[in-house]
């Protein structure tokens, strides 16, 4: 795993990579792994990785370097791990995708309003039915933050927003990593 | 009288032929040269039972009692024998009844592999008869789980499960089988062995720069000390353990799994860490200036108080590995690998020193102990029966060449501390878990594992009543294993904290038990009870001359306690004599 962290044992946002087998249970087991010392996982993310087969999971954590390393090892050594990496936010470029569902008469009452918060906050109307009307946006956790905000005025009817998901800055992809392993070295 | 039969797969190995699931799985463990299974059949395991009938001269079941006493006896087998263990159960109560032993198995990093029936693959999830969820149940306390719906993964599959249980740190692996899988046929093509898998790397890649780091400290340490645990013995590296302090001339300490892996008698070797270890490697853990820890991973009751640990030495830590490299206590120099490599590349660069003055720090505190408390429970004279004077007339009638199984408990701790091993695999006992009902069924299955060798199981009678069951496997199977009973009447080691630590009021640890020799003379296996201490030394030369399964309950000291002793949340040199 990479060790490129500063030292420490204060709290702050760790973002882990897990490249692994597509395998059935293998989120419970790396889940395990954080609630049996009963750490909260703030976000976790499984997706298909650059590499056909290949699983990627994102996870954010907000823990000391320390037992976040305790942590990296335990994953790793999951049989159908094949490696781990761990982040700050400044080594990642990371998003957050947020829906949000709102009233039609509120966008009825108040179009002006809603065409000006899609043009200021980078919203996107992505449904305009009878009854209700759905926006989205990709960003960070203060955008979408923001976003409630300004909506609740009209009325939110249903939130969500996804887990994290983050590309490594200084990654040149697994590919390479995966041919070792393949080897056996 | 039938000749022996060749042990040749069933199936041969270049044909393409139609077998069923449950073929294909014997057929595994054949070839992976399983000779004992443990086991119960059930309701989802009864076509592997049908089709193990026609495999009876080549792969021995051994019908337990309850499935703990099968994936112990697993336990037990892997423990002396060096091998995979193979624990056979149906699903739902079959498989749950085998997770304390699973649990045990993950902590000691014992190699065993569970195969579990399951409930037909159209019937998961459906709250079926004797359904459970035995792989979200088992994910955390298995080193791999698998669920196999179909047949055809047979093969492969088992493959992967022996190869994980063995290698690297070893461990249970559980395998859970769908009924329909068992019966289903299927073009079988022979059986391949695994030896990769992309994501799982058994051993670390051994660096050399940490070796010569480590050999530097070495040599320049003035008071250095090993403390080895069961990695030296899960890595078959008893001779390079022992060459490496030979050439070196380090005092030696070991955890109590870790006991055996050289002779007791080992002039470097300076007894036993931890909690109820000796006196002068628990102060002189605290007054080293170089802890080099080889296959051992720290544990709570070895290092007492964790901030008040060995602060004032630079510690180099070989394990296999990596999680355990600074999880409890942070290595000045990590030596990740198996221990089998890395030692020898170690001994080449250490140099022999004489130690002289270091050793007699040792001897003094070890005089001390033996004044204070090893005297008292060896050689009583008067009064009620020490456990310590059983062990030490087992030990001269053994000659230390007997596996001893231990139990849980008072009894466990006084065994470890002064029972005599000339041979590793000697020791087995429950370290990590501490499994109450554990030395029973473990010494059945030490005894398979190692026929040639005498095979002694000692219990309290708090834990021997957690798989009394199993003396029925003994009775049917004719399984030369003595038993002793230490019998203090109590859960003696809860009564020992109660009375040190609770101003003795000892809530709910008086146990009265059945008369042993009667439950055991019901499974028609002999055995005598011993009360006074003119009989002992006999009683305990007939148990060891007895040909066959024998019991022997001791009255022992009602109010015994076990000392020296490191109470729990203090430091190593808070260790009490009395």
């Amino acid at each position: 795993m990479s060790i490129n962290i500063t030292e420490g044992n204060s709290l702050r946002e760790y973002n882990i990579t897990v490249y692994s087998e597509n395998s059935v249970g293998l989120s419970g087991r790396i889940t395990g792994i954080f609630t049996r010392r009963k750490i909260n996982i703030e976000s976790l993310n499984t997706s298909p990785s650059e590499i056909s087969g290949i699983y990627r999971f994102t996870i954010l954590i907000c823990q000391s370097y320390c037992v976040t390393q305790k942590l990296l090892r335990q994953i790793e050594k999951l049989t159908e791990v094949i490696k781990v990496y761990c982040h700050t936010d400044e080594q990642v470029v990371w998003q957050e995708l947020a829906l949000y569902k709102i009233p039609a008469q509120a966008t009825k009452a108040a179009r002006v309003d809603l065409e000006k918060i899609l043009r200021i906050y980078g919203t996107r109307a992505i449904a305009l039915e009878d009854n209700y009307t759905i926006l989205e946006t990709t960003g960070q956790r203060q955008e979408s933050k923001k976003m409630l905000e300004v909506l609740s005025p009209y009325g939110l009817i249903e939130f969500v927003r996804t887990a994290r998901i983050a590309i490594i800055k200084e990654s040149s992809g697994f590919i390479e990593k995966l041919r070792e392993f393949e080897a056996g070295s | 009288m039938q000749t022996a039969k060749k042990k040749t797969a069933v199936v041969p190995a270049n044909t393409t032929r139609e077998i069923s699931g449950a073929v294909a799985i014997l057929e595994a463990l054949v070839a992976e040269g399983a000779d004992t299974i443990f086991g119960i059949p059930g309701g989802a395991s009864i076509a592997i039972y049908d089709a193990l009938y026609d495999y009876g001269d080549r792969l021995k079941h051994i019908l337990v009692r309850h499935e703990q006493g099968a994936i112990h006896a697993a336990q037990g087998y892997a423990r002396s024998s060096g091998k995979v263990g193979i624990a056979l159960a149906t699903s739902g109560p079959g498989a749950t009844n085998l997770i304390t032993g699973i649990a045990d198995a993950m902590i000691d990093s014992t190699p065993v592999v569970c195969i579990t029936g399951q409930v037909f693959a159209a019937l998961l999830g459906t709250d079926a008869f004797q359904e459970t969820d035995i792989i979200n149940i088992s994910g955390p306390i298995t080193k791999w789980n698998y669920q196999i719906t179909d047949a055809t993964e047979i093969p492969s599959v088992l493959a992967k499960a022996f190869y994980i249980a063995r290698t690297g740190r070893p461990g249970p692996v559980l395998i859970d089988i769908t009924k329909n899988a068992q019966l289903q046929l299927f073009k079988y093509s022979g059986y391949t062995k695994c030896n990769h898998i992309r994501s799982y790397r058994p051993k670390p890649i051994v660096r050399t720069s940490y070796i010569e780091q480590a050999a530097t400290l070495i040599n320049q340490a003035k008071k250095p000390m090993v403390i080895w645990g069961q990695g030296v013995i899960l890595g078959n590296a008893e001779l390079e353990f022992q060459a490496f302090i030979e050439k070196s001339g380090i005092p030696c300490a070991w955890t109590l799994l870790g006991a055996g892996a050289i002779p007791s008698t080992h002039p470097l070797n300076m007894g036993m860490l931890g909690m109820h270890g000796n006196y002068a490697p628990n102060l002189l853990t605290n007054e080293c200036d170089l802890l080099i820890a080889i296959g051992m991973r720290f544990d709570d009751r070895v290092t007492g108080r964790l901030d008040l640990y060995a602060k004032q030495a630079k510690i180099i830590h070989l394990d296999i590995d990596p999680a355990e490299i600074d999880k409890n206590v942070a290595a000045t120099v990590p030596v990740w690998g198996d221990c089998k490599e890395t030692l020898p590349l170690l001994t080449k660069l250490v140099q022999y020193k004489d130690y002289a003055s270091w050793m007699a720090t040792f001897a003094r505190y070890q005089q001390d102990e033996l004044e204070v408390v090893i005297e008292e429970q060896l050689y009583p004279g008067t009064g009620e029966i020490t456990m310590g004077e059983v062990i030490r007339h087992l030990n001269e009638l053994t000659m230390g060449e007997a596996i001893i199984v231990s139990d849980v408990g008072q009894h466990q701790m006084i065994t470890a501390r002064y029972a005599r091993f000339n041979h590793s695999r000697s020791n087995i006992t429950s370290g990590g878990l501490g499994t109450m009902g554990f030395a029973l069924p473990a010494a059945m299955g030490a005894k398979y594992g190692a026929t040639e060798r005498m095979v002694i199981a000692v219990a309290g009678d708090g834990g021997f009543q957690m798989n009394i069951q199993e003396l029925g496997t003994i009775m049917q199977n004719k399984i030369d294993v003595k038993i002793i009973v230490l019998n203090n009447r109590y859960l003696g080691m809860i009564r020992q904290w109660q009375e040190l630590f609770s101003d003795s009021r000892y809530s709910f640890s008086d146990l009265e038990s059945p008369d042993f020799v009667a439950v055991a003379a019901a499974y028609r296996i002999p055995g005598k009870a011993v009360h006074q201490r003119e009989e002992l030394c006999t009683a305990i030369a007939e148990l060891v001359a007895h040909q066959g399964p024998y019991l022997l309950e001791v009255l022992v000291k009602r109010e015994g306690n076990v000392f020296p002793m490191v109470p729990q949340g203090y430091s190593l040199s808070e260790i009490r004599l009395k």
